[in-house]
């Protein structure tokens, strides 16, 4: 599920990441100013045509933008009611087309790639107590976790329904939710048992207290 | 920051994640808008986990789905989010947790269901409404009031699911004490 976040490799994917983040960027400040539709139209025909050369996955992809358009429609029409239908078009094309941009970066950009970019200005933050390794382990953590909680929480959810008709009831939620924390203590303790020592780097510290 | 902090704060990102992606917990209100069980994740973090370790796990969630993972509800991630019109409601959740936890911590006198109600309300409503109807005004340049309306149809799904918080919250501090931060 979380794989299908990244396009097949294409040239695209071939520029480094941080060429591609200062690209998006520059793209996204400079339509800001931008109130000609036809320019407006222009680039969402170049991502589109960026899109189709991705081929079917590039089109299966617009489909994610899906959800947003009740939110789109709203902001276009009050954009056409309040001014006209220029400014309505304008506002939602020029969303569009940032959207599309950025998730060009995404998809064809490994996670390690962009934490990697990211790396150095975290290292900057350092001094504020942020852990660039601590960070690791937790983006780590939650990618792990999702799968395990989606599986753990459909076995409940199939071992309740196979013995009531009822709706899943509110206590079968806490019931997993203490599973889970149970769960939680469990890793930490075996993280710490491998070693990971999740102390400040500066200092060496002196040897942690025993779990409790 | 311990092990068993970071490991709980993940946790709490993968729920919150997990609760945008089951489609069984999306709630079937507001005419066809899908309204997920994502801000009821965003609640929840604040009661159980407290304001600062709350916030962190939602600012975690967010910084994962910035990097690419698609788990914002409907399935979408990446530096898109940060150029949509909703992406006030998505930086929101962070001080929404936090307002969360920190009324939980306020109304620790009252009992577990009615202290995380109101926090559920104080933080995932009215804060989060507040940066949500911000961003639109930056984004889609829209007025205080035009915003408002437009959102308007969420709120009566967000009640539910503070609501849900409550009863969740209530439910897993009968069954693990430790579930609430500072109450056990």
């Amino acid at each position: 599920m979380i794989a299908d976040s990244l396009a097949p490799p294409n040239w695209l994917s071939r520029v480094p990441a941080g060429v591609k983040l200062a690209a998006l960027a520059l793209f996204s400040i400079a339509l800001v100013p931008v109130d000609d539709w036809r320019i407006l139209a222009a680039a969402l025909l170049a991502l589109g045509a960026i899109y189709a050369g991705f081929g079917r996955y590039g089109l299966a992809r617009l489909k994610l933008l899906r959800p947003l358009l009740p939110l789109l429609v709203v902001i276009g029409a009050v954009q056409a009611l309040s001014n006209d239908w220029e400014a309505g078009a304008v506002i939602v094309m020029r969303l569009v087309a940032m959207l599309l941009a950025a998730d060009l970066v995404s998809m064809t950009t490994t996670m390690s790639a962009l934490m990697e970019v990211l790396a150095p200005p975290l290292r900057l933050l350092r001094p504020l107590g942020v852990n660039p390794r601590k960070m690791s382990l937790a983006v780590a953590l939650v990618l792990r976790f999702v799968p395990v909680l989606m599986t753990r929480w459909r076995a409940r959810e199939e071992a309740w329904k196979a013995r009531s008709s009822r709706r899943v009831p509110v206590r079968l939620i806490a019931a997993f939710f203490a599973e889970i924390l149970q769960l939680a203590d469990r890793v930490a303790e075996a993280l710490d048992a491998r070693g990971f020592d999740t102390a400040p780097v500066a200092p060496r510290a002196a040897p942690r207290p025993p779990a409790d | 920051m311990e092990s068993r902090t970071i490991v709980r704060i993940a946790l709490i990102a993968a729920v919150i994640a997990v609760l945008g992606l089951l489609p069984g917990v999306v709630l079937p209100i507001a005419a066809g808008v899908p309204v997920t069980a994502q801000t009821l994740g965003v609640m929840l973090a604040g009661i159980v986990l407290g304001p600062r370790h709350g916030a962190l796990a939602v600012l975690l969630f967010v910084f994962v789905v910035l990097l690419g993972a698609p788990l914002l509800s409907g399935g979408r991630g990446g530096l898109g989010v940060l150029f949509g019109p909703s992406v006030g409601f998505l930086v929101g959740f962070v001080p929404a947790a936090f307002v969360t936890g920190l009324l939980m911590q306020r109304l620790k006198r009252l009992p577990v269901f009615v202290a995380a109600l109101v926090a559920a309300i104080g933080g995932g409503i009215v804060v989060e409404y507040a940066c949500g109807i911000v961003g639109l005004m930056a984004v889609a340049r829209m007025s205080v009031v035009q915003a408002l309306v437009a959102t308007a149809v969420f709120i009566p799904g967000d009640l539910l699911k503070a609501l849900a918080t409550a009863f969740v919250a209530e439910a897993s501090f009968r069954a693990y004490p430790a579930a609430i931060a500072g109450r056990a």
